[in-house]
């Protein structure tokens, strides 16, 4: 499946600056390994050591928190757009 | 999701408060009753930097009655370009009196409370229960979690908003009514992990844009009209101009306010919760700090150093210690850094205050450098130190 995945300013480092990216996948785990792939190292800021998905990064589906859907395993329809989501601070 | 209002209406408007507030006024949805509400309303606005700013200036235009400032910092030059409540004069002068100043000046009508101290787990629970609505503007973590944990506990709403660099999120946290703080973002990042404003920068207009989304739904929880943003996320990205909104869920297995609770009151301290510097990096740093007079003799006596800043190029740019060589952190956390330091020298490495460098010296001396340091506090003690003369930022 094609989608669009929207990454956030502090991981632009890794896309060459580009703040959506296309990438491919049927669930959102394939997803973010072809975009590991595509850009190395960014995977390692979203997921951590056991390959789960950090707890201050979210991962939208659409609109929806992966979270309360099927975590990694959830379905990437194509033309939807993931969005990666970390906890920021400033004010 | 419409919800009541929060505040009641005050007994009446005055003759000089309606004049004043007639453009609210002749709203149908506002009216006298939501003006009267407004009137009786106690917002508390923590922080009065990049997003109290705005938001404690509309607050006080739109007749908030109450409204407290906490802030325990002082006015910085390098405020100026985003805190538009403060003005050159009051550089040097403690934040919380200044947007009390200023804010005296837009509406006499209204009280102003000045709370010119450090939010700590020792006064929030009792500042906090002064207020209808707290508006968080934090610059940090820690205090955000403190904030939202506080907030939950009194069965208070409050309004969160965030920036960095052209990025702004913004929602309104209400346990009663759906999520906290903690069901969007359940653990702080590491050390590190998150760059601040201070380390990455923030357009200042973009503290405008959050800001106001914040005041419109303070305006709109306290009166009780329209959709308020409890259980979506505000996403706003100034270089493309979109605003997205995305689902937040209240957490079944939040800590705080989710079925089983086990966080029921504060935490202790939230600064080991956020953990200013990760473990590694307070143990590489220990009797492996050096100052900035140091550095300086160290480089006078000619010995054999290698200094290097572990800052981004464009910080670089704006100021950067003499002689050292730019190698930013991210090329040490990926390794890549390694294989371009010197065995013979003793390497120096830096930042902008001292927290990335630290970061960074774990790595190095997990390497094998064993003998080398970082400077403590930064090229900001090498400026305040040894040469005053170049800027800071």
């Amino acid at each position: 499946m094609s989608v669009s995945v929207r990454i956030p300013t502090i991981l632009r480092t890794y896309t060459n600056g580009s703040a959506e990216v296309s990438g491919q996948g049927a669930t959102l785990r394939e997803v973010l390994q072809k975009l590991d792939a595509d850009f190395p190292g960014i995977g390692a800021r979203i997921l951590d050591e056991t390959g789960r998905i950090r707890r201050f990064v979210n991962v939208y589906v659409g609109e929806e928190d992966v979270r309360f859907a099927d975590n990694l395993d959830t379905a990437t329809p194509d033309g939807v757009q993931v969005s990666i989501i970390p906890a920021v601070a400033g004010g | 999701m419409s919800l009541p209002p929060l505040v009641e209406p005050a007994a009446e408007l005055t003759v000089d408060e309606v004049r004043r507030y007639s453009r609210h006024l002749i709203i149908p949805d506002v009216g006298m009753a939501g003006q009267k509400r407004l009137k009786n309303a106690k917002v508390l606005c923590v922080g009065a930097g990049g997003l109290g700013s705005p938001a404690l200036l509309y607050l006080a235009a739109a007749g908030v009655g109450t409204l407290g400032v906490i802030d325990f910092d002082v006015v910085d030059e390098s405020n100026l370009q985003r805190q538009v409540i403060h003005g050159q004069s009051d550089v040097g002068r403690p934040k919380a009196e200044s947007a009390a100043a200023s804010v005296r000046e837009i509406n006499p009508l209204i009280d102003v409370v000045v709370h010119n101290e450090v939010l700590t787990t020792e006064n929030v629970m009792d500042i906090f229960a002064r207020y209808d609505l707290i508006v968080d503007g934090t610059d940090n973590f820690a205090t955000r979690y403190m904030v939202n944990d506080a907030a939950v506990l009194l069965g208070k709403p409050y309004v969160w908003g965030s920036i960095y660099r052209f990025d702004g999120q913004a929602s309104v946290f209400w346990a009663e009514h759906g999520p906290c703080y903690r069901c969007l973002y359940p653990e702080p990042p590491p050390p590190g992990m998150v760059p601040s404003c201070a380390e990455g920068g923030v357009l200042g207009v973009l503290c405008a844009s959050i800001g106001s989304i914040q005041v419109n739904e303070a305006i709109k929880l306290l009166t009780g009209i329209g959709e308020p943003l409890v259980g979506r996320l505000m996403i706003y990205d100034a270089l493309e101009m979109t605003y997205r909104s995305v689902k937040v869920r209240k957490d079944p297995e939040c800590v705080l306010c989710g079925k089983n609770p086990t966080v029921t009151e504060l935490l202790e301290d939230y600064e080991a919760f956020c953990g200013a510097v990760s473990e590694e990096a307070q143990e590489a740093v220990s009797g492996s700090t050096i100052t900035a007079a140091e550095l300086k003799s160290w480089q006078d006596a000619g010995e054999n150093i290698y200094v290097i800043d572990v800052r981004e190029p464009n910080e670089y740019e704006i100021v950067s210690i003499p002689g050292a060589v730019l190698i930013p952190k991210g090329e040490f956390l990926n390794g890549s850094a390694l294989e371009r330091l010197p065995q013979d020298k003793k390497i120096v490495l830096h930042c902008k205050s001292g927290v990335r460098s630290a970061e960074c010296l774990a790595v190095v001396k997990n390497a094998g450098f064993s003998d080398a340091v970082h400077l403590g506090g930064g090229v900001l003690s090498w400026i305040k130190t040894v040469d005053p003369s170049l800027p800071t930022y």
